[in-house]
């Protein structure tokens, strides 16, 4: 009776035999439980949920995007370490210490993970703090939504990270390609873990992108017609209309996959007329939009950064515009080059090739303009701009190393092998790593109101560009000796002396993310000495700048008015802000507790849903209909800040940043 | 260094005219708008559907094809059912524009009928397809089958319960404008799903029989 009313989960769930996830699923467990126990005994609890779990502010959610994406860092960080512990060790005669079944696991999960819980929260969660900041207004469009999209997220993320202790993730790798992950190969948990985390966290996604398109396109400041719009809103545009366009293929995918595993259907199954090659094709007409909405908010970060520290306006602002969009429209067009060797023939072949290539022209544009803007600047080496630097000087190489593998009788001989693996971590550390952390150090200040410390976070990154190239180049030369990706075990010993250095490089970059640490830790222990009243600590030139830091609930108690590009730069040249502007009542969003509680529920229904619990899905799908139907029948959603009261707030705020 | 802070002041009209420039957007069109972005998603997510549909429809594995299956009697009722419901949909958003309850509760009554009528066929035909050994696990074509056209059906499920939900939020608070925009909403959606069915039709049905 008890094995049918708690599905496939049994005892044998938990993996008693493998000591090593065990104790580090322990591990986090404690650490959870002793961070709740303080939560409660030192009575935390009103404040958190009432700051911070319900809160529907933009800012205050992007930085649980941030915390989210950081925190998995480091468990993405620890498969990789571990991943390349293995091969440095299992060579020849040397079995190594993870077995292959765990290993699998690990590639698996360290990829999904990198992907959907660590490069995607921090890339939203900075646009979600700095996008209405820089448009000059309250919040998104939807706040409650916005709410729902993160906790979404999180919930995937939780999903994950239980499968470390109840069952096991996918061996199918990040991909998920059938047959492998078809019940007839993979009849386990592990893929339906994957499937359904990533579902959820996708759902969450894809509301993003619609409050973000909406946003960015619907509310901005007065005057803030398209060309004034500073160049991380535009990219912030470029990639939440990939993501409203690409995240429905992928959920349409795995639906199918998951139709297949449930229901008994054939849509890539071996037999009854499955087709894989179409599972292929349908995720990478999702993955290939997906690299570039990863990068291109970066990109618009460092285009930030570099105008910001190099003291003088973006060069080429229209070319930059125009290259963001370029390439958004040519990243639906590269797909196949994932699978050259699927054997479409020459002419596909020659197409998907040219048109690789020639996204490497507006990326090329861009770099010129960073380029330029920084020639003749009065540069300023804070750390952003140092990120910047090694920016442009990595990815360059990632790139290179791209349009070579766009060539596809290259590809031919380098497909699957460690070079491949080398290209696209050099662009996605480079371009994607390099520009949150950039952004992190940038806007920092303007959440917390304090500066990071300097001297670690230039430690930091010498340690993850020094790192990376330890750890990635020896991979370019390994691929070329014919390594495969994914190798438990290694036959030939002469690729252990590479294989040491890679093993290197990765401690290389512990030592980066511990000095990141050390630098949260130092900058908020020595805070009251890095304080900044002025709201503008690095004579920025957009409007985020403009508030205090960090900003008033309402951004900005009257919205700025735009004339020009680089509106805060602008203002500051004409000296404006001696009168004191007519204080109006406005209205601000109310809390909501909706996107926790539908998130909850979502784990709840995406665990049962994995182990075959059929009445706690029901359950949890009721309880997140009724959640709806009570959230979607209320009027009153924001609350109104009287003009008075506003005043006053205002006063002490301005008279605060006066005195800086 | 001294703080600047934002002016304010009309905003003139050139910058009004067309080119954004004019500041945040009312709620009713941030509302509309955003629901319709999402509808674009929707339909990129049936397109993936469509393509599956479109490389699995040749791949019946031995098992029962289209034409053996597909009744257009049935479809054409189904069709003149949908189509209706998006015409007494669209009166009803009209009658709301002009502030007639009574005429708007009477056109939204007729649209749930129409909604269900073209549920209840849906249904049976599956029932039918299923109970002579024709049932979505029987071939990759099958597959592909009964998840577009159920994918549309559970569309059409959530839009019926949706319209009950919001006849409801209307009968308790009446023409109030959070009320107007979600029915501007509901209404997006009914019609958006008019043009996933006429893919539907024409792709599934019409070329199926041939």
């Amino acid at each position: 009776m008890e094995g049918e009313m708690l599905g496939k989960l049994s005892w044998a769930a938990i993996p008693f035999d493998e000591p090593l996830p065990l104790i580090s699923a322990a591990v986090v467990a404690i650490v959870i439980l002793v961070v709740l126990a303080i939560v409660i005994v030192k009575g935390w609890w009103p404040y958190l949920w009432r700051e911070w779990l319900t809160s529907v502010d933009h800012k205050r959610i992007g930085v649980m995007y941030m915390l989210l994406g950081l925190i998995m860092l480091l468990r993405g960080f620890a498969d990789a370490i571990m991943m390349r512990t293995q091969q440095a060790i299992a060579i020849g005669d040397a079995q190594g210490y993870l077995p292959p079944d765990h290993y699998d696991q690990i590639f698996s999960a360290h990829g999904t993970i990198m992907i959907f819980f660590v490069a995607m929260p921090l890339v939203i969660g900075l646009m979600n703090f700095a996008v209405p900041l820089q448009l000059g207004v309250r919040d998104v469009a939807f706040p409650v939504l916005n709410s729902v999209s993160f906790w979404l997220t999180a919930a995937g993320a939780l999903l994950v990270n239980l499968s470390l202790v109840i069952g096991n993730f996918s061996r199918a790798s990040w991909w998920g390609y059938p047959p492998l992950s078809e019940l007839a190969f993979s009849p386990d948990v592990g893929v339906d873990y994957y499937l359904w985390s990533l579902q959820i966290s996708g759902i969450g996604t894809l509301l993003a992108g619609v409050n973000f398109v909406t946003t960015i396109l619907k509310l901005r400041a007065p005057g803030l017609i398209y060309s004034r719009m500073p160049v991380f809103c535009w990219t912030a545009l470029a990639t939440n209309l990939l993501i409203v366009a690409a995240f429905p293929i992928l959920t349409a995918t795995f639906m199918m996959l998951l139709l297949d595993r449930y229901l008994g259907m054939h849509f890539f199954t071996n037999d009854a007329g499955g087709n894989q090659m179409m599972y292929v094709n349908l995720f990478w007409a999702w993955g290939h939009p997906e690299v570039y909405i990863l990068v291109l908010p970066c990109f618009g970060i460092f285009s930030e950064v570099v105008a910001t520290f190099s003291g003088k306006a973006l060069f080429g602002y229209r070319s930059m515009v125009l290259a963001t969009l370029g390439i958004c429209i040519i990243s639906f067009m590269v797909w196949l080059h994932h699978f050259f060797t699927m054997g479409a023939g020459a002419n596909v072949n020659a197409f998907f090739g040219i048109m690789s290539a020639i996204i490497a022209v507006p990326t090329g544009v861009k770099v010129f303009n960073w380029l330029f803007t920084m020639f003749r600047g009065r540069i300023v080496f804070r750390t952003p701009m140092l990120w910047l630097v090694g920016f442009i000087v990595t990815f360059v190489i990632g790139g290179l190393t791209g349009v070579l593998l766009a060539v596809p009788p290259v590809d031919f001989v380098l497909h699957n092998s460690v070079f491949q693996v080398a290209h696209f971590h050099n662009v996605i550390i480079a371009g994607v790593v390099f520009g949150v952390f950039a952004g992190y150090n940038y806007w920092f200040p303007k959440a917390f109101g304090f500066t990071l410390d300097e001297r670690l976070g230039k430690a930091s990154f010498w340690c993850w560009l020094i790192g990376f190239y330890l750890a990635f180049m020896p991979l370019y030369a390994l691929g070329l000796m014919g390594m495969t990706r994914r190798l438990q075990h290694i036959a030939e010993p002469s690729w252990q002396p590479l294989l040491l250095v890679a093993e290197l490089g990765a401690i290389v970059i512990f030592c980066g993310i511990l000095c990141q640490i050390a630098q949260l830790y130092v900058s908020i222990r020595t805070r009251e000495r890095r304080r900044d009243l002025t709201g503008d600590p690095w004579n920025g030139r957009t409007l985020e700048w403009a508030t205090s830091s960090p900003p008033p609930a309402y951004n900005f108690a009257v919205l700025p008015r735009v004339e020009t590009i680089d509106a805060f730069w602008e203002m500051k040249r004409r000296g404006l802000g001696s009168v004191e502007p007519a204080y109006e009542t406005i209205k601000v969003p109310r809390n909501s507790p909706t996107g926790f509680i539908i998130a909850f529920l979502a784990v709840v229904t995406g665990f049962a849903l994995i182990w075959h619990i059929w009445w706690m899905v029901i359950i949890g799908l009721l309880a997140a209909a009724v959640t709806i139907l009570l959230s979607g029948w209320s009027d009153e959603r924001e609350r109104e800040i009287p003009a008075a009261e506003l005043a006053q707030m205002e006063r002490a705020r301005l008279g605060l940043m006066e005195t800086a | 260094m001294t703080t600047a802070t934002a002016t304010i002041g009309a905003v003139p009209t050139e910058l009004a005219r067309g080119r954004g420039g004019g500041g945040p957007a009312p709620m009713r069109i941030v509302v509309a708008y955003g629901f319709w972005i999402f509808i674009l998603s929707d339909m990129v997510m049936f397109s993936a559907l469509f393509a599956a549909y479109a490389v699995l429809s040749g791949h019946t594995a031995g098992g029962p094809t289209g034409p053996e299956l597909f009744n257009l009697h049935n479809v054409f009722i189904e069709t003149l059912c949908l189509l209706f419901s998006s015409y007494t949909c669209g009166l009803g958003a009209l009658s709301v524009e002009r502030r007639h309850p009574k005429r708007f509760l009477i056109l939204a009554a007729l649209t749930f009928v129409l909604g269900a009528a073209f549920l209840f066929i849906e249904f049976s035909e599956f029932a039918g397809m299923i109970s002579q050994g024709a049932g979505p696990s029987r071939s990759a074509f099958l597959s592909a089958f009964f998840t577009l056209v159920g994918t549309h059906g559970a569309h059409v499920t959530i839009g019926l319960i949706w319209l009950i939900y919001l006849v409801a939020q209307f009968v308790a608070k009446g023409f109030r404008s959070a009320v107007l925009r979600r029915l501007l909403c509901f209404s997006l959606f009914w019609h958006a799903l008019d043009i996933v069915w006429i893919g539907v039709m024409t792709l599934v049905y019409l070329m199926g029989v041939r």
